[in-house]
């Protein structure tokens, strides 16, 4: 028995430590063919000062340690392959598996970005139909595939404005934000140079359109709007803002990121949008990965095209397509190569499963939150209660007068085999429960996920406690975040001796 | 639709429990006459078969069957079937940022080594979880030299890749930041005769890249010194890390900006790839990206959590540090596992075969009549060469021998005209070496 003590808990992956703990030197889980010329010597060659021996600490393991090791820390991690993910602005999607495959084919992952453009025609083409394919979606005139992810794709897209109001004489102080706004928003606009100006939503959670009207001075650059809003609530006065934007000279930004409430339904470029981007890795499904990573699209009226990010897809006379790496007025280059390409095969992988059918998947998403909407109604408190589209936000108001909070709730939805959803924003909704369960939920999820939420607000009126010190089930408890940010441990280091230690 | 988990019936029962008549009823906060009636005209919906044989069209129409000499920023090294089998594990692959610790503990460990494996291949004491890319980790770089010194003057080495340059360039830009170019010396290092001149105490930071463009390795030390006698900081950015398997690591570096394709990313035409920053402890507090650090649970267990949140734009929004907030979690992933997979011997053993292969490949090319090298300084696995006629000349001669020639550097550096910066790796065998110094002979050899 003795030697079965040695695992703490029956799961003998509950207890992995980390890769450096293993190591053991002469290990190795790597081997290369043999050097087919003959070994220079790099202490001849860069002087014993510019040479190392090795890298010091490096993991010494085999190759089923490895193995052994990622795959056990793989358990621990929730994903969208075990079940919904209601991560609200998240868009957790199912992430087809063809994707991938095609990602990783011998003539797209292997090609460089350097390689000759007459040997390079299948990437390009790949490039000009998602643009084409993206252009008809979010119905605009031009397009950058460049921007790495999201806040890439806002910061392209105020340089976008940027260049274009510099163009006519003055760019402006100013960019406004609805203080519903994720907060790459205001971050972004700093980095574009332009001073932050955030407005208040009205009492429906809408942009306060009369507000706006006063706001909107010579000073003024852009709105930056998302829509549907963080709140899951389509901005219904988004021509008129459009307007009175146009008006005083002012372009309106759209953020894509819930772009998977309209694909296939409405378009922005029709709705008034000058520029916007898209996360490819929200609405068409590229994976996540635990954080990246992505792709941020930028799609423009016509008036922003001259200004769009190097390198530029053309299409010569002959048919053939070229990468422009210069053009006058470009804003220049904000990305190494030519785009997350590798992220850009996978949407267009997906569009071209669904076709036109992805509004279909549009429909179910905004089905779905409304089927959680009304059957979670009035056990949570739904704070803005105009009609919700891909998400629906409710607060923890009634849970409060029991100490329970939305962060609790969030928590214990993971005893109940569920991601939590969205707690940190929108900031307009103290104690948000912000849940976006997408198109990839069956009806059966759905009620999983509405009998779950309604067991927790039982609950937390008859054993709040249960609740507050929820999850129960996980590998670790809640963790110390305020301990693990006062005094940082962000890398492993070689046990030292205790004395040392107890500095 | 293959993907769609709903029946029609369902679709009723659910719209039933909603009170919807249709589905169109949902949509009635859109204004009616923006409401599209037409389908969109896209291609498709395509079986699965038919999207694979889509992208197997396009594959056919690249560069299979030809031996490359590019790198340039972007290496073709090898990489284990067993990273792509770890980062195709769903729980991995289909996982958000870890914002909940007790249910992503595996992502929260893997980037807690991935930044202990970085700050062991730079020397330096603190890695985040990631940038984009090595581009704009050296443009992220300087912003945070900006902000440690409230200095806004930028010295960047001509010698840094020129599309990193250019990333930063379009940054500074709007960020009152004002950029000099630093030009190399006859060896093809930095000209430190003009850095030392163009060095005032209004220099936030130098940015030098080793192995440079050139392939060349910058001798640290002295440019440090310069540096920091100015009270600025060395910001070196590594577009081939590895070099690090080989090469001193630039421990006199402030801010080290890292491009990790080289650890098992494909060359995927040009990302997605992944940055890093890694610095001193510090100057933790004004890096931007996220972070991994450990701490304990309720029960005392160890656990690791994304912390000095603070800095970021979820919390401070205009107050930033940046506006990153997806990074390249599942690159740095794969970096992960790579660098694991290869370990101490590995990767010394990977820089060792690059280096010696592309010592090969420089002598084997000495020997064709009219080829000249150009910087006499150390290098790595990439070096330039001129040629008695234009690279692109003789690039498309080469491609008629199924081989991509090297990186003609007269574009970017029009006084580079007739170089060509050639890349060899572990995967370049000693026969195509040999393959492609024979058929540049016999290019040169040709009547213009």
């Amino acid at each position: 028995m003795k030697e079965r003590i040695k695992k703490a808990t029956t799961h003998t992956n509950q207890n992995e430590g980390l890769i450096f703990e293993k190591s053991s030197p002469g290990k190795r889980a790597f081997e290369l063919p043999p050097l087919d010329v003959p070994a220079a010597d790099p202490a001849k060659a860069l002087g014993t000062n510019y040479r190392r021996e090795g890298v010091e600490g490096f993991p010494e393991v085999s190759e089923i340690e490895v193995l052994r090791h990622f795959t056990r820390l793989s358990t621990w991690n929730y994903a969208i392959d075990l079940g919904m993910y209601p991560l609200g602005s998240c868009t957790m999607k199912y992430n087809p598996r063809v994707n991938e495959f095609v990602a990783r084919l011998e003539g797209i992952a292997t090609e460089h970005p350097y390689q000759p453009q007459e040997l390079s025609q299948g990437c390009l083409k790949i490039l000009r139909l998602l643009e084409k394919c993206l252009l008809e979606i979010t119905g605009m005139d031009a397009i950058t595939l460049q921007p790495a992810a999201g806040a890439q794709g806002e910061m392209t897209g105020l340089l976008l404005i940027r260049a274009y109001l510099e163009k006519q004489g003055n760019p402006r102080k100013k960019v406004l934000i609805p203080d519903s706004a994720h907060g790459t928003n205001p971050a972004t606009a700093v980095i574009a140079g332009y001073e932050v100006e955030n407005i208040k939503s009205e009492s429906h959670g809408q942009i306060d359109v009369e507000k706006l009207r006063e706001l909107v001075t010579d000073d003024v650059a852009a709105l930056m709007i998302t829509n549907p809003s963080t709140l899951g609530i389509f901005e219904q006065r988004i021509p008129e803002i459009a307007e009175i934007l146009h008006a005083k000279g002012a372009l309106l930004y759209m953020d894509g990121a819930n772009m998977n409430a309209l694909a296939g339904v409405t378009r922005p470029g029709d709705l008034g949008v000058d520029v916007m981007h898209l996360n490819l890795h929200k609405t068409f499904s590229t994976p996540h990965g635990g954080g990246g990573p992505g792709a941020g699209p930028v799609a423009m009226k016509k008036i922003l095209e001259p200004f769009r990010p190097v390198p530029i897809l053309v299409e010569k006379e002959d048919g053939r397509l070229a990468l422009e790496p210069m053009k006058r007025d470009s804003i220049g280059r904000v990305k190494a190569f030519s785009g997350n390409f590798g992220v850009l095969v996978r949407a267009l992988a997906y569009i071209l499963a669904y076709g036109p059918g992805v509004r279909q998947a549009t429909e179910d998403a905004v089905l779905n939150a409304n089927y959680i909407r009304r059957h979670l109604e009035g056990i949570y408190d739904l704070p803005y209660s105009l009609p919700s589209m891909h998400e629906v936000v409710f607060s923890d108001a009634i849970q409060k007068k029991n100490g329970v909070n939305t962060m609790d709730i969030a928590k214990r939805l993971i005893d109940y085999g569920f991601h939590p959803y969205t707690t940190a924003f929108p900031l307009i909704v103290p104690g948000a429960l912000m849940i976006e369960p997408t198109e990839s939920e069956s009806k059966e999820e759905c009620d999983l996920f509405i009998d779950a939420m309604k067991a927790i607000a039982d609950e937390a009126a008859t054993n709040p406690e249960i609740v507050k010190t929820a999850p129960h089930t996980t590998r670790v408890r809640r963790l110390d975040e305020v301990g693990a940010a006062r005094k940082p441990i962000l890398r492993w280091k070689p046990a030292t001796p205790r004395s040392e230690a107890a500095d | 639709m293959r993907y769609l988990p709903k029946s029609p019936a369902e679709r009723q029962e659910m719209l039933a429990a909603i009170g919807a008549k249709s589905i169109e009823e949902l949509f009635s906060s859109i204004p009616e006459r923006f409401r599209l009636r037409a389908p969109l005209k896209i291609p498709g919906p395509y079986s699965e078969a038919e999207v694979i044989q889509y992208f197997k069209e396009r594959a056919a129409e690249n560069s299979n069957g030809y031996t490359s000499f590019l790198g340039a920023g972007v290496y073709n090294h090898l990489r284990s079937v067993v990273t792509d089998a770890i980062i195709q594990r769903g729980e991995f692959l289909t996982s958000y940022t870890p914002y909940q610790a007790e249910i992503t503990q595996g992502t929260l460990q893997a980037i807690f080594e991935f930044q202990t494996l970085m700050c062991q291949l730079t020397g330096q004491e603190v890695a985040n979880a990631s940038m984009y890319d090595g581009s704009t980790a050296t443009t992220e770089a300087v912003l945070m030299a900006e902000r440690l010194t409230g200095r806004r003057r930028v010295l960047v080495a001509r010698s840094v890749h020129p599309e990193y340059r250019d990333v930063l360039k379009t940054y500074a830009k709007n960020s009152g930041l004002q950029m000099e170019e630093i030009p190399f010396a006859a060896s093809g290092t930095v000209d430190a005769k003009a850095l030392q001149a163009a060095l005032k105490d209004d220099v936030a930071a130098v940015v030098v890249q080793s192995p440079n463009f050139f392939g060349v390795i910058e001798k640290l030390g002295p440019l440090a010194e310069a540096t920091h006698a100015s009270g600025g900081m060395l910001v070196v950015a590594i577009a081939e890390g590895v070099s690090l398997g080989l090469v001193r690591p630039p421990v006199e570096g402030d801010i080290v900006a890292m491009e990790a394709q080289s650890f098992g990313l494909a060359p995927s035409y040009g990302g997605p790839f992944a940055g890093v920053i890694a610095s001193r402890d510090k100057f933790v507090r004004q890096m931007p990206g996220r972070l991994s650090g450990q701490t304990t649970d309720t029960d005392g267990r160890r656990g690791f959590v994304l912390t000095l949140a603070t800095r970021e734009q979820h919390i401070r929004r205009e107050k930033a540090t940046s506006n990153i907030c997806t990074n390249q979690a599942l690159c740095a992933l794969a970096a992960t596992v790579h660098l694991t997979l290869l370990g101490k011997e590995g990767l010394r053993e990977m820089a060792q075969q690059n280096f010696s292969k592309a010592q090969f490949a420089l002598s084997e090319l000495l020997k064709i009549p009219g080829v000249r090298r150009t910087f006499d300084a150390p290098f790595f696995n990439e070096f330039v060469v001129e040629f008695p006629r234009s690279v692109k000349l003789i690039n498309t001669q080469l491609l008629r021998d199924k081989i991509i020639g090297p990186f003609a550097l007269g574009t970017p550096y029009p006084e580079l005209t007739k170089r060509a910066l050639v890349c060899v790796t572990e995967t370049t065998s000693r026969a195509e070496i040999e393959r492609f110094a024979g058929a540049l002979e016999r290019a040169l050899k040709q009547p213009i």
